[in-house]
């Protein structure tokens, strides 16, 4: 049951249970089995369905615009004086970040499996607009479970979604972010198992979740692949992409695993730093458990009850990690590197006035570690990083920090 | 398997009654008033005892039981406390079966195999952990089998017939049936299709079915116990402790008290079900 993967691929897991290792597996109530299971069966079929792969193409291309540029970072790249950066530009998607990827092909997992009703949970709101969109789009109503905090630092977000027709529910309960909006996520699903379908934004919950997040994530790496062979005639030396729950990363990471040539990081939230519980660097400082049905590292105390940890930024505001990270951590294939909340503003406002890009928060993260590695690289090295989604979310958050009238 | 948990179906059904059983939080509001209120549970009528183990993230639970993990968590319960509770309350009685319920992290994190050993020790007849379906039978519900600990499974309206037979295997002490799709606490659904249910799993397993998730009254009861051979009561006790605490969220004069009287209103309509079913 625990077999790992084959020795000889990076990318051929889960197994048939879900497990990455020892990592992932399936973790729910009784109640939600079936479903899952159902799910399940319906991924395997439509992922072996033309049909299905054509429409998902289709609309990747039309709605969402892909394939999403790859720039050359000019000036930031003169600037740091070491290695040639690339962005791969998923804030350019529609919706302004890479959750549609997620959200097109699960909404039509829905359609084909006639769910009537949409949940989800978000934490920056990318994901909740993304949900909402396509809703929209084809005629859901749907519902975006948000932590209470969450629904106050992304104004912006809460009031799209607004737009867009769904209804937005604010979670009190714990610290009021991610995991509390997923626990309230899952409560709705058991309580609506018949028509509701979960739209889970990120590359974590149970089995097939993960391994079906990322698959459609898995989009980003692919282009990237062929657009920086394109560019340079080689692949990137190194591969950057900040990581909360884990589905821009996996999605830029997964069709990169077996180059052995190229490195991966990925980049937690360090908070406010590691020295206390005010982070979410669930690798860095985290230990293995169980929590939203699956095997993953976790922000936990002695008793293993979950921490809240912290994070500048809402959408890493999460104390776990999509498990196929933690196995790809265990084996050592990716490195996992903490970057603080100031580390991170700081990366934000200089992209900004070097690219005329204002990035997210979240993947100010990523470009905070590219400020960190680039100089310590020679001028004939490539950086390929994950740009995974636009900062307009952010200003309010960003211009209360800098003290900026509004 | 320990004794306790047979014994005390085999003595009910010699008796022509349903069990009662009792859920509770461990550590709500504090370890020493959790501790006075499992000890009162027996006299009051509870025939099973069910042990919340608190977790932080408890995704099963309605608002009632979440809050009750909350309180016990901020006062510094953990489960090595909650397995010190049972062995407390081993000390006055040894013969009310006690059964584990929660979700499976903290076990996981303790150490399945310490945590079995521990539980033993302490008098634990059985566990019912949330988030391990039959899929993950070889986390916990194996080891536990193994070592004569019971592992009591759900089976919900979602349980169709082909998946009742996996739900099954591996199960013992009885079957918890989820009355409803939903969390803890919600409304009581139609007490036909819950009959209706009970018969069908009745047909696939000789062990004891008892039912929860819902039951609130001594009526709601009556009428499950008269299908059932369980009633399962949890929200409605926690929310009684909760309407008894002070405003700081202490333990209020009445607390144990109050919920004596709750549980043995609610044991009362236990006992009369089978004398209306007979009717």
């Amino acid at each position: 049951m625990n077999q790992t993967p084959k020795l000889n691929s990076f990318r051929s897991g889960p197994d048939e249970d879900g497990r990455f290792g020892i990592f992932g597996g399936r973790f729910v109530a009784e109640t939600l089995m079936p479903l899952i299971l159902d799910l399940q069966g319906e991924w395997e079929k439509a992922k072996n369905d033309p049909a299905f792969q054509r429409e998902l193409a289709d609309l990747g291309t039309h709605y969402i615009g892909r394939p999403s540029p790859l720039y050359f970072a000019e000036r930031l790249t003169e600037h740091l004086g070491g290695a040639k950066i690339y962005f791969k530009r998923e804030e350019l998607n529609h919706t302004g970040s890479h959750k549609i990827n997620n959200c097109i092909g699960q909404i039509l997992l829905a359609k084909r499996m006639g769910k009537t009703r949409i949940i989800a949970e978000t934490g920056a709101g990318q994901h909740g607009v993304a949900s909402a969109t396509v809703a929209a789009r084809f005629g859901f109503p749907c519902v975006v479970y948000m932590g209470a905090t969450d629904v106050e630092r992304q104004a912006p977000n809460v009031f799209r979604m607004k737009l867009l027709g769904a209804e937005v529910k604010p979670v009190t309960a714990g610290n009021g972010t991610l995991k509390d909006a997923m626990n309230e996520a899952l409560r709705d699903w058991v309580t609506n198992v018949d028509d509701t379908y979960y739209l889970i934004g990120t590359a974590a919950g149970p089995h097939p979740y993960p391994e079906m997040v990322r698959d459609f994530q898995s989009v980003i790496g692919t282009e990237a692949k062929e657009q920086v062979l394109e560019a340079e005639g080689r692949l990137p030396d190194l591969v950057i992409a900040a990581v909360g729950g884990g589905s821009n990363a996996i999605g830029i990471f997964h069709p990169f695993l077996d180059d052995e040539s190229v490195r991966i990081v990925g980049v937690e939230a360090g908070g406010r730093g590691l020295g206390g519980v005010e982070h979410c660097a669930s690798i860095t400082a985290g230990t293995p458990g169980v929590l939203h049905g699956n095997r993953t590292y976790l922000l936990q105390d002695q008793d293993g009850q979950i921490l809240e940890g912290h994070s500048i930024s809402a959408g890493l505001d999460y104390p776990g990690i999509g498990p196929e990270h933690s196995w790809l951590h265990n084996i050592g294939r990716v490195e996992y590197v903490p970057i603080m909340d100031q580390e991170a503003l700081d990366a934000f406002q200089l992209l900004t006035r070097l690219e005329g890009i204002i990035p997210a928060l979240e993947p100010s993260h990523a470009i905070a570690e590219v400020i960190k590695r680039a100089p310590q690289m020679g001028k004939d090295e490539i950086i390929l990083m994950n740009l995974s989604g636009r900062g307009d979310k952010d200003i309010f958050t960003v211009g209360k920090i800098l003290g900026m009238e509004m | 398997m320990t004794a306790r948990m047979n014994e005390r179906f085999a003595a009910l059904k010699a008796e022509g009654r349903p069990a009662f059983v009792t859920y509770f939080m461990g550590g709500d509001p504090d370890f020493e008033t959790s501790l006075e209120i499992m000890k009162a549970l027996p006299a009051a009528g509870a025939d099973v005892i069910e042990l919340g183990m608190p977790f932080s993230d408890p995704m099963a639970d309605g608002p009632a039981i979440q809050l009750a993990g909350q309180r016990a968590l901020k006062h510094g319960q953990t489960l090595a406390r909650t397995l010190d509770l049972a062995r407390r309350f081993r000390e006055i009685d040894n013969r009310t079966p006690i059964v584990l319920m929660g979700y499976y992290n903290p076990i996981y994190v303790y150490g399945v195999e310490k945590f079995l050993d521990d539980a033993l020790a302490a008098g634990i007849d059985g566990l019912i952990v949330v988030d391990l379906p039959p899929e993950m039978d070889d986390e916990l519900c194996i080891p536990a089998l193994a070592k004569g600990v019971n592992f009591i499974r759900l089976a919900t309206p979602t349980t169709d017939e082909k998946r009742l037979k996996t739900v099954l295997r591996n199960t013992s002490g009885f079957v918890y049936y989820v009355s409803m799709n939903g969390i803890t606490g919600s409304a009581l659904p139609d007490p036909s299709l819950i009959s209706g249910a009970v018969g069908r799993i009745k047909a696939h397993t000789d062990l004891p079915i008892c039912v929860g998730f819902g039951v609130k009254t001594a009526e709601h009861a009556r009428a499950i116990g008269a299908a059932a051979d369980g009633v399962v009561v949890g929200s409605a006790i926690v929310a009684e402790i909760a309407a008894s605490l002070t405003a700081e969220g202490a333990a209020g004069p009445d607390t144990v008290a109050s919920v004596v009287r709750l549980v043995r209103s609610i044991a009362d309509g236990v006992h009369a079900s089978r004398l209306v079913a007979a009717e």
